[in-house]
């Protein structure tokens, strides 16, 4: 039985995983090295990881910032509405990323909502970076919120009402007893965070021009590559994808392995 | 405690701004034409035909990963072998790995030339370009919320039970049944919705493989992406919201399915 089911276990998992990680690895080397370095090296796919880097430090910020904030308020606090709004705060995970960048088209594209009113001030969101960064921001919109609310209702507020009494202010308890508290956890959430907004395609691919050099991300240009039938050079880029994929997995499970507890996971 | 009206403050103006404003123009969109208009867009063939697809695949993908995934948690928790940990590891490489990246990976996988698409082929087995495809590569995505909802669950089930069980004389099917199976109920569930909910809407890992073709293999979000290009702005949004509210009576309808299960528990 035990040999059963770690074969049917193990089997499942080099076909569904380990295989397909493999063939990216080596449909990018098909060619050898020399080609495989080129297509990375390649000028749009120079552009495109740039603006994925820029995409993560302008999004994982922003929703670490107020996933932060949305944690304080619904782990210390008990308000009519809690629970409608914890519901609100997981609802990007259970909406399609091509809706995602959707609502955003009509709100902010040229027959949008907003439309007029943009073109009249000639600013240009969607099929322009910011409208990407919205894209992204609203995909990756609970992962540090979702982190740190079980974990800051699991501390409860003993410590800082501690501090209260020993006459600590507010940005001094938050930054003294609550931050060293859940430092571990923010990481951890950001990392996730991070990882979305770096890897994200469908969100993004609707509200990019796809334009080259300007409004392609790495998951786009690998797009675009593999549609071009350059399958290696597709593969070479989505190989850094990989890579950042498993250094993703690796930094996890080190945070989960050395904090467990900090992280409030056991 | 200090802060909570900066902290919400900062909470309802980010949830408002990236997620609710953003959906709220999704609905305004789609019955700006009146609701007979949406309804129609919603009975056209290929309409119908694409949100078929979309939620039955899902709705198998995410039964199959129930299956697997319940004996990947289990072998991962009960059983000591060598590569363990890596394994557990990788089982969050569909969470890490861009959409994109899967999607043309496991087409180089299962297309006719592919790694295993020419030793299927042979046989008569097509899964690239095909709904089997979109089903495999949906299978490849949902896994990992079954395993990680599961294997907490696991890990806190004591062995004693099955043991008491075992001693009193019973099978070690009885044993998987009454007693591990009511236990691993709730978590499967939840875990089933968490899958659910991302393989409905997944785009990049199915666009790839599916080969698109309308009426067979297109799935819903591809369709809202198509429409969009079209400049059918309506068309998209009507799809758009008819995901959301089956996804919305779905997820429902299994949350009530688990609250009725803990109730008959207790």
């Amino acid at each position: 039985m035990r040999r059963l089911l770690i074969g049917i276990a193990l089997g499942f998992f080099a076909l569904f995983l380990l295989l397909p990680l493999v063939v990216v690895f080596a449909e990018a080397l098909t060619k050898g090295i020399a080609p495989y370095f080129t297509a990375i090296v390649e000028p749009d796919a120079i552009a495109a990881l740039k603006l994925s880097l820029a995409i993560v430090a302008i999004v994982v910020p922003i929703n670490a910032l107020c996933g932060l904030c949305a944690a304080w308020a619904i782990a210390k606090f008990r308000f009519p509405g809690r629970s409608l709004l914890l519901a609100l705060i997981d609802l990007p995970f259970a909406v399609s990323p091509v809706i995602a960048g959707l609502v955003y088209v009509l709100l902010l594209g040229s027959r949008g909502v907003l439309g007029p009113l943009l073109q009249e001030w000639d600013i240009q969101i969607i099929f322009a970076v910011p409208g990407m960064v919205l894209a992204t921001l609203f995909v990756t919109f609970p992962f540090v919120a979702r982190e740190l609310i079980p974990l800051m209702e699991q501390q409860g507020n003993d410590e800082e009402h501690a501090a209260r009494l020993l006459g600590a202010n507010g940005l001094q308890i938050f930054r003294r007893v609550t931050l060293p508290n859940i430092k571990w956890a923010l990481m951890y959430g950001a990392l996730l965070c991070g990882a979305r907004a770096l890897g994200e395609f469908g969100a993004v691919s609707v509200v990019s021009g796809h334009i080259r050099g300007q409004t392609n991300t790495l998951p786009l240009q690998v797009e675009i590559l593999y549609n071009e039938y350059q399958f290696q050079a597709a593969f070479a880029v989505a190989s850094m994808l990989a890579l950042f994929a498993l250094i993703t997995l690796a930094v996890k499970a080190l945070l989960e392995r050395r904090y467990a507890r900090e992280l409030g996971h056991h | 405690m200090p802060g909570f009206g900066l902290a919400m403050g900062v909470t309802l103006a980010w949830l408002g701004l990236i997620v609710l404003i953003p959906l709220a123009a999704l609905l305004a969109k789609s019955l700006g034409n009146g609701p007979a208009f949406w309804w129609q867009t919603l009975a056209t063939p290929r309409v119908a035909a694409a949100l078929e697809l979309s939620f039955f695949s899902a709705l198998a993908a995410a039964a199959v990963d129930m299956v697997f995934g319940l004996i990947i948690a289990w072998v991962l928790v009960r059983y000591r072998f060598p590569g363990r940990r890596i394994v557990d590891a990788l089982i969050d490489l569909p969470f890490a790995l861009p959409t994109a990246v899967a999607g043309i990976t496991l087409t180089a996988l299962y297309a006719g030339n592919g790694w295993l698409g020419r030793y299927l082929e042979p046989l008569g087995i097509q899964i690239a370009f095909t709904r089997v495809g979109v089903f495999v590569a949906l299978v490849f995505v949902a896994l990992p919320f079954i395993v990680r909802t599961v294997q907490p669950v696991l890990q806190d089930l004591d062995k004693e039970y099955e043991e008491a069980a075992a001693s009193l004389g019973a099978t070690r099917w009885q044993c998987f049944w009454r007693v591990l199976w009511p236990a691993l109920l709730p978590a499967l569930l939840t875990g089933f919705t968490l899958a659910l909910a991302r393989a409905v809407g997944e785009y990049g890992s199915v666009i790839f493989i599916a080969g698109n073709l309308p009426m067979v293999s297109e799935i819903a979000p591809l369709l809202i992406a198509v429409k969009l290009e079209q400049y059918d702005y309506v068309g998209a949004a009507a799809i758009g919201t008819a995901m959301l509210l089956i996804s919305f009576v779905l997820l429902l309808g299994l949350n009530l399915l688990q609250r009725w299960l803990r109730r008959g528990r207790m």
